[in-house]
């Protein structure tokens, strides 16, 4: 005892408890972003689709197919057989099959004890089917009918596979038609609106500027009539093709070919077919639009709206951001004023972001915003144009929110220009500002860097001052585009935070959408983790930078 | 520059600065440099005012509601119509444009408010009926009133306004509908002293007490043919109550369920009348002591609470209270004490929890009985004032005194506003006892808003010390070893991984809490908490071997590498500790810690606080650590040497010198880890539930206030005290971390100038 005593008095253990912190603070860093890396990355993977009968509980088996998504062991009182009353404790194993077929089995998830799994096997014919509209489909292609012909037997996997790949050029066709053109014919046709009740409201008498809108708009209502004859034509062309596919249970069922966005076989898939289906899956998620509520398809306009309110941001952000650090370090007279100011600008930094969301949504977009419709936007009213939450006011917000982070980081870069420098270029003639252009701003560049980069870090992952200016779950248009003036400040955005939030808790069918938001948060993580390790690189070789500068 | 010595420089290098292009030059040089200085100042100062601009708007959004309340006379005109007959009553509608004068003849005269000139004037009640008796205006939603009169007969009125747009200009039309038809009905043969009546679009409930000291409760439907348009009118249940004493006032409440009646011995008697045929005496109450009166006996808006005025200036709130055993009891609430006379008249408001109050002597009071406010008090005329009616916005009054009608304008837009409504105890209407309670919006109408702070800030602060208890020893014992024990190769990884820690968006942690933790957390309950025990017991028990293994292989491995080998051992302890969570949850807590836990009555929610905790903690340790490692390794190193020196071990120097030195470092840096868990909003957000309890429960949830805003705020209504409370709560947050913040910045440079002075 005496010993131990002794042992824990030589202060060892101590150390090595202290170490344990370190290495547990280390587990859950690496823990956690592996943890999003595997439950994001695998989620592209072609899992094999498993075929088995389910025992039920009533005895009766239930031919079920699908996927397996999760295990667990749980430990549940199941009574016995002869004796209801005495529960008897077991642990079992069970499953948790994606089953999909959402519109024919009702659930698509569904748990299933090992035990009860009969005859189980992958068999190569079973397909999947990634469809439009009520998620996975998992059986076993009959036949496909394309152009009023049936097709059975060998080849109709690879005539299903070109029926698909023509739906697919036809529905792009189509959304080229609606959003691109059709939705320019809109944005055109409420222009001209706009400018009708501008005109009314400004008492314009004249009837020649109203008659030019007339014809303008009888222009474009022709040119959209004729693109609504080719959709008809398009549609029609695209509705013909039906497949009929057999259920796990034998029931066979007749679809469209046009809500088909992909089909395949995992199990007569090799290991390089799954390596390309596995970047084509990939790829679909960073450049492909949302399906079915969000749980399906691609973040595309999130991370476009993600980059875009970060880089509007940043143009605010930076050069406010500079002058202040600048003013405060170069030109305020130093005392108990700047030292106020600069503890003011640290502790900013520590302010929570949802303040910044309530001041944005005050000061910002009913105040501001709500001024600025009644004296540019009369013709508008009572639509906001800049009264509601949008791009504008988001990247605003964000940018007061970073503008610490800016000033900071310049401050310190500006003090660790060495003193002789400055006086260097004092001696020789040059005025302040001389100085300061010449030498100092670029010397400190990279710490204007260092400051902008960590500042787009923060902005990336922030969401809860998003949440009240301007994030949507689902923006119908992106806030660029090809209508004159190309970039819409008033419209809302998505972006990649909300989307995590919004995908993981707001969403109808939260199992399904869980692997996208495994993966977008891992997409995340990964921007911010390098914008951050940039901004270190940077800062260090600042640092080695200057000490050498200040050793000659 | 200019001195003639510089003229003896070579003739090569000589420069004429004198020259008109050289002197031009120097003054765009001195202009540029002047323009940069007011633009650097100009836009630094800027800057620097847009970001103090935040407090200030936060600021400027709340003080409205602390703003006292106005009341200012705008207009003055004799009594419309007959100035001779006694005044009733008056009304005003929405707009408070148009007014009502009910006189003691049964004629309704409408006028304009502002000048006193006469709209229309209707006689609704025929002179065959006899003199009014007595009058009564039903729920103020309802637009009601009834006159009885000396024959026994009773007429129901609705006063009602159309409002049309011809020209773009408003225009208010007043009409009157008689719910139970334009004859008097005949309700008895004696003489109506007192009359309660309320009526809605199916039913009406008259309860007349008459001059031979009887009660008549009478009911009335209304029946739609199926043949024809018409309906019928029908004549449900009369029933006698009985009664003791001189009744002196009578309330029926809106939904015609209750009735209370005020005798002249200050006792008020509660009736349950939703059966009509047979009506029950619930209670009998003393309400004002022994030597007071009952004066004024009104409803509160919703007809839950009844305001009872008194002959010494007392108003008190009373309303029902339920017991455990579902028996209603009329409790006494609260009191208003700022009038010393006779309350003459209670006047509620229509759709607020508030109202005016007037006594003999016409001072008006402006109370709200949520926030137990009283408003204002002004004493609005010196001989007193017969009738006062406030218009449905609250925003105006109708006075008359010295036969003159007085047009008021009220400003009064947060009275349920007040320190005791936004962090007391309050007792709401329809609780057992008084409460904290968030509750902000509901779908009914008669809704008493609970504006009670006090459940958020605690969420905050309990959402803040989980995180903190989580936290603090990680991170400070992380720091403690990472300064001085670790060796630098090591460090130079390792600071930068926690530190990118800290720009994980909260979002990911809130969602991994919420979707993957919490459930991980239910299932593995027992193991979770055996962690807090396996984890140092297998560091301490590795350490002891390791310090017995033979030296060669200890010394393969060099000082400061502790962390390192310690991985792979905690990982081992971790999984066993979850693996051994089920056996254990089956031998201690019948195989379902959860269900165990709420069979010895501890609540739990799948995310709850210790999620919370985790999360939240493991969000604020990058901060934590960062600083106070900063702090212990910026200690000055001839400390250290010196008590290595005289024969300290490196622990003791740790202890006696280094963290002794380093302390308020570390104490900034929990302040500010403690700033940063309170403002934290996407993890609260996604890992609780969101229900503002009040219990420090670890296994239930809470709702922050960070959380709240993110909630609430995109539907609130601009303007509204419900958006100003929220702005509050935001403001509330801002100077909680401002003040942790500046704290722990004021400590830091103290501990800077201090260092550089060891």
């Amino acid at each position: 005892m005496a010993k131990l005593k002794h042992w824990f008095a030589s202060g060892t253990p101590y150390i090595w408890l202290n170490a344990g912190a370190v290495s547990l603070s280390l587990i859950m860093v690496f823990g956690l972003v592996a943890l999003i890396a595997v439950r994001g990355l695998t989620h592209f993977w072609p899992a094999s689709a498993i075929a088995f009968d389910y025992l039920e509980e009533d005895g009766s088996l239930t031919p079920m197919m699908g996927e397996l998504v999760d295990t667990e062991t749980v430990i549940t009182s199941v009574p016995a057989v002869d004796q209801p009353e005495t529960a008897k404790e077991t642990v079992i194993k069970r499953h948790l099959i994606k089953q999909g077929n959402r519109d024919h089995a009702g659930l698509d998830f569904r748990w299933v004890n090992e035990k009860g799994m009969e005859n189980r096997h992958y068999p190569e014919e079973i397909m999947v089917i990634e469809r439009r509209e009520w998620g996975n489909f998992y059986g076993y292609l009959k036949s496909v009918n394309v152009g009023a012909v049936t097709h059975e037997g060998r080849d109709h996997w690879e005539i299903f596979q070109s029926a698909i790949d023509r739906s697919l050029d036809l529905i792009g066709r189509i959304r080229h038609i609606e959003k691109d053109l059709i939705g320019a014919i809109n944005y055109k046709m409420e222009q001209l609106r706009l400018d009708e009740r501008g005109l009314e409201l400004r008492g314009v008498m004249d009837p020649e500027p109203f008659a030019k809108i007339q014809n303008a708009r009888a222009a474009l209502q022709e040119e959209y009539n004729g693109y609504t004859g080719e959709l008809e034509a398009l549609y029609k062309q695209l509705n013909k093709d039906s497949y009929i596919a057999m259920l796990a249970d034998g029931r066979e069922v007749t679809m469209p070919v046009a809500k088909v966005v992909r089909a395949y076989r995992p199990n007569e898939m090799s290991f390089l077919d799954k390596c390309g289906f596995y970047l084509i899956k990939f790829w679909e998620f960073l450049s492909d639009d949302p399906r079915e509520a969000n749980t399906e398809g691609g973040i595309f306009p999130a991370i476009f709206g993600t980059v875009l309110m970060v880089i509007i941001m940043a143009i605010f952000v930076t050069p406010f951001g500079v002058l202040a650090a600048v003013y405060l370090h170069e030109y305020a007279e130093q005392g108990l004023i700047t030292r106020t100011i600069r503890i003011a600008v640290n502790n900013l930094a520590g302010v929570p972001s949802i303040v910044y969301g309530v001041f944005g949504l005050g000061f910002l977009v009913y105040f501001l915003g709500g001024n600025i419709d009644r004296l540019f936007f009369p013709e508008n009213h009572p639509a906001p144009t800049f009264g509601t939450p949008g791009l504008m006011w988001a990247s605003i917000t964000l940018a007061i929110l970073t503008v610490p982070v800016v000033i900071v980081a310049t401050e310190e870069g500006l003090s660790r220009v060495p003193r002789d420098i400055r006086e260097g270029s004092l001696a020789l003639g040059a005025t302040k500002a001389e100085t300061l252009w010449r030498t100092v701003l670029p010397m400190t560049a990279p710490a204007m860097i260092t400051g902008l980069i960590l500042a787009v870090a923060r902005a990336a992952g922030e969401v809860a001052p998003l949440m009240l200016v301007g994030v949507v779950k689902l923006a119908p248009s992106l806030p660029l585009d090809g209508n004159a003036p190309f970039l819409h400040l008033d419209r809302k955005f998505m972006h990649l935070g909300f989307h995590i939030y919004d995908v993981g808790f707001q969403s109808p069918n939260v199992e399904a959408a869980r692997p996208l938001v495994y993966a977008t948060a891992f997409f995340l993580v990964v921007i911010i983790i390098i914008l951050n390790l940039t901004a270190i690189w940077i800062r260090n070789r600042l640092r080695e930078k200057y000490r050498a500068a200040e050793q000659h | 520059m200019t001195s003639p010595e510089l003229a003896t420089v070579p003739a090569s290098l000589s420069h004429d600065f004198k020259s008109a292009s050289a002197v031009r030059y120097r003054r765009r040089r001195g202009f540029k440099d002047a323009i940069t200085r007011h633009l650097m100042t100009m836009g630094g100062i800027g800057v620097i005012l847009a970001i103090v601009l935040i407090a200030f708007y936060l600021l400027y959004v709340v003080l409205p509601m602390f703003k006292p309340a106005s009341l200012h006379q705008q207009a003055a005109y004799p009594l419309p119509g007959e100035p001779a007959i006694e005044t009733l009553d008056y009304f005003m509608e929405e707009q408070h444009e148009i007014g009502l004068r009910v006189t003691s003849d049964g004629a309704l005269t409408f006028f304009n408010t502002g000048n006193g000139s006469l709209v229309k004037q209707l006689q609704p009640l025929k002179e065959a009926s006899g003199e009014v008796s007595a009058y009564v205006a039903g729920d103020p939603s309802q637009y009601l009133l009834a006159f009885a009169t000396r024959a026994g007969q009773v007429l129901l009125i609705k006063h009602r306004y159309s409002v049309t747009y011809p020209d773009d200009k408003r225009r208010i039309d007043p009409y009157i509908s008689f719910p139970l038809g334009e004859a008097p009905v005949s309700l008895t043969d004696n003489t109506i002293r007192l009359i309660a009546a309320q009526s809605d679009a199916d039913r009406a409930t008259i309860a007349a007490f008459t001059d031979d000291g009887r009660l008549l409760l009478s009911h009335f439907t209304r029946e739609e043919s199926f043949l024809s348009d018409e309906a019928t009118i029908k004549r449900s249940s009369d029933v006698f109550i009985p009664v003791d004493g001189r009744i002196s006032h009578m309330i029926m409440d809106v939904e015609q369920r209750e009735l209370y009646l005020a005798n002249e011995y200050g006792f008020i008697s509660y009736f349950d009348i939703s059966d009509k045929d047979s009506p029950r005496l619930v209670q009998k109450v003393h309400a004002v002591p022994k030597d007071a009166k009952i004066t004024s006996l009104e409803f509160l808006s919703g007809g839950i609470s009844i305001l009872v005025g008194d002959s010494r200036g007392v108003i008190a709130q009373w309303f029902p209270v339920r017991d455990d055993e579902n028996n209603y009891t009329l409790q006494h609430i609260r009191e208003f004490h700022s009038q010393e006379l006779p309350i003459s008249a209670i006047e509620p408001e229509y759709f607020r929890k508030g109202f005016l109050a007037l006594d003999e002597s016409g001072k008006l009071g402006i109370y709200h009985t949520t926030a137990h406010r009283t408003v204002k008090v002004k004493q609005i005329n010196t001989s007193g004032v017969n009738a006062l009616s406030i218009a449905p916005r609250a925003n105006a009054l109708l006075t008359e005194s010295d036969s003159q009608v007085r047009f008021w304008e009220i400003d009064n837009e947060y009275p349920e506003i007040s320190w005791q409504s936004l962090w007391g105890k309050i007792w709401y209407e329809s609780r057992q006892e008084p409460e904290y309670i968030w509750q902000s919006s509901s779908a009914s109408s008669d809704f008493e808003p609970k504006f009670s702070l006090t459940p958020l800030a605690f969420g905050t602060f309990k959402a803040a010390f989980y995180a903190m208890l989580f936290a603090i020893p990680l991170a400070i014992f992380g720091a403690i070893y990472t300064a001085y024990f670790m060796s630098p190769r090591m460090r130079a990884v390792v600071k930068p991984s926690i530190e990118i820690m800290e720009a994980l968006p909260t979002v990911i942690l809130g969602f991994l809490a919420g979707l993957w933790l919490a459930p991980f957390t239910e299932m593995h309950l027992p193991g979770i908490f055996m962690l807090l025990i396996t984890l140092p017991l297998a560091t301490l028990l590795f350490t002891f071997l390791w310090q017995r293994l033979p030296a060669p292989i200890r010394q393969g491995i060099p000082d400061g590498w502790e962390a390192a080998i310690l991985i792979p051992v905690l990982l081992l302890a971790g999984g066993a500790a979850l693996a051994l969570s089920q056996p254990v949850e089956a031998l201690l807590f019948d195989s379902n810690m959860t269900l165990w836990l709420n069979q010895h009555g501890i609540g739990f929610d799948q995310r709850n606080s210790l999620v919370v905790g985790m999360a939240m903690g493991f969000a604020v340790i990058p901060t934590i650590f960062s600083i106070s490692e900063d702090a212990i390794y910026s200690v000055p190193k001839h400390l250290t040497t010196g008590s290595l020196a005289l024969g300290a071990t490196p622990w003791q120097t740790m202890v006696r010198v280094v963290l002794l030195t380093a302390s308020p470092g570390i104490f900034s840096a929990v302040m500010i880890g403690l700033g940063r868990a309170v403002g934290e909003t996407m993890i609260v957000v996604m890992a609780t539930g969101n229900t503002a309890i009040m219990d420090m429960n670890i296994f239930e949830g809470f709702r922050a206030l960070s959380a709240n805003i993110a909630v609430e705020m995109p539907e609130s209504e601009v303007g509204s005290s419900h958006y100003r409370i929220l702005f509050l709560a935001g403001l509330v947050l801002f100077i909680v971390t401002f003040i942790f913040n500046t704290a722990a910045e004021i400590v830091r440079q103290r501990l800077r100038t201090k260092y550089s002075t060891l």
